[in-house]
């Protein structure tokens, strides 16, 4: 019957088939996508920071061994804050998810105590390093070291204060979608951190201590 | 023809507007929608596994030296996925399966750029670069 119609018009009427409507792309719904992207290409980052490290690792030029600088009762400690810092992060989220503004806050200030609690024990650790002369410049092993951690550790500041950033956009404006999209965002973020700090412990803490 | 072409793009619109609303409502999470039971799961396998490597390597007696090595790259494997799937909610659903195809393209880089690295370098250091000074030897 429809084709018949068609059949019947003039040229000029008959109907286009091509899309005329741009189809909706609601506000941010392609952000966590693209964050996830972003992340994807940050791995990439600390890929090459990890090969760097698996091939300059065992350069000591004659100075410290890992065994001579790691203590790893405090870099058990501080993979413990990230840990925990992850799982109160997920608190938050849950909180968000029911819409609690007073509990979502509570949470991520937590999340932050823990994380400023791994940068602040993690500098420690850098401060003792130079200290003792163990310094960036000392040996390959060192420089690829203090790379590869130091560069985790600038995410976990960015993170913290990106965490403060939007605890006060949540005060201000509360749970807002825009607010929500930010916030998960910054829950894969911190995550990820996670994960590569996963890498870290185990490939330079752990095996420098098996050398 | 005209009428169904409407339909159609109708339908089409339709769908793509429950994508749309997919990715907000029910997708605000396409990536997290996590609830408190699989956090704490995570949580707790994510403490097991980390402390495992740790008590392994800081006792130092229980397994010899590569042992020790391959189990700690195993545990922190399993740690991985672990955090992927609890912390990270991974699956192959979310955003249409994209987020899962660029993980996989992100870890076929990844492994031939930390592979090739360390085979390339390894090989040139034993093979190619005279030892001057023995105590410079790994």
């Amino acid at each position: 019957m429809s084709t018949t119609l068609t059949a019947e018009r003039p040229r000029s009427q008959a109907p286009v088939f091509h899309v005329v409507d741009e189809h909706a792309h609601p506000e941010g719904s392609s952000t966590m996508l693209g964050f996830w992207i972003y992340l994807m290409s940050d791995c990439l980052i600390f890929a090459v920071l990890f090969a760097t490290y698996g091939v300059l690792g065992a350069n000591y030029a004659a100075g410290p061994a890992p065994k001579d600088l790691f203590d790893l009762p405090l870099v058990a400690l501080n993979t413990a804050m990230l840990l925990f810092s992850s799982i109160t992060y997920g608190f938050a989220m849950l909180a968000m998810e029911k819409g609690r503004v007073s509990q979502t806050q509570l949470w991520l200030a937590v999340t932050g105590l823990f994380g400023a609690a791994f940068l602040a024990i993690e500098l420690y650790e850098f401060a003792h390093l130079i200290h003792i002369g163990a310094t960036p410049q000392r040996s390959a092993f060192l420089s690829s070291f203090f790379t590869l951690v130091g560069t985790h550790g600038l995410h976990v500041t960015f993170g913290l204060v990106w965490l403060v950033t939007l605890m006060v956009q949540v005060n201000k404006r509360g749970l807002i979608p825009a607010n929500r999209r930010r916030l998960m965002c910054l829950s894969l973020f911190w995550h990820f951190l996670d994960v590569i700090w996963i890498g870290v412990f185990t490939f330079v803490y752990l095996m420098g201590m098996l050398r | 023809m005209s009428s169904h072409a409407e339909h159609h793009s109708g339908h089409h619109g339709a769908v793509h507007h429950g994508a749309g609303h997919h990715d907000h409502g029910h997708g605000d999470d396409g990536h997290a929608h996590g609830t408190l039971g699989s956090y704490v799961i995570g949580f707790v396998l994510s403490v097991i596994l980390t402390v495992i490597p740790f008590w392994l390597v800081m006792d130092g007696t229980i397994l010899d030296k590569n042992m020790t090595a391959m189990a700690i790259m195993a545990l922190a494997a399993v740690q991985v996925v672990v955090h992927m799937i609890f912390f990270l909610h991974m699956n192959g659903r979310a955003e249409g399966g994209w987020t899962m195809l660029s993980l996989i393209f992100t870890l076929i880089v990844v492994v031939i750029m930390l592979a090739g690295s360390l085979w390339v370098m390894y090989h040139l250091n034993t093979n190619m670069m005279p030892i001057h000074d023995p105590s410079q030897l790994p």
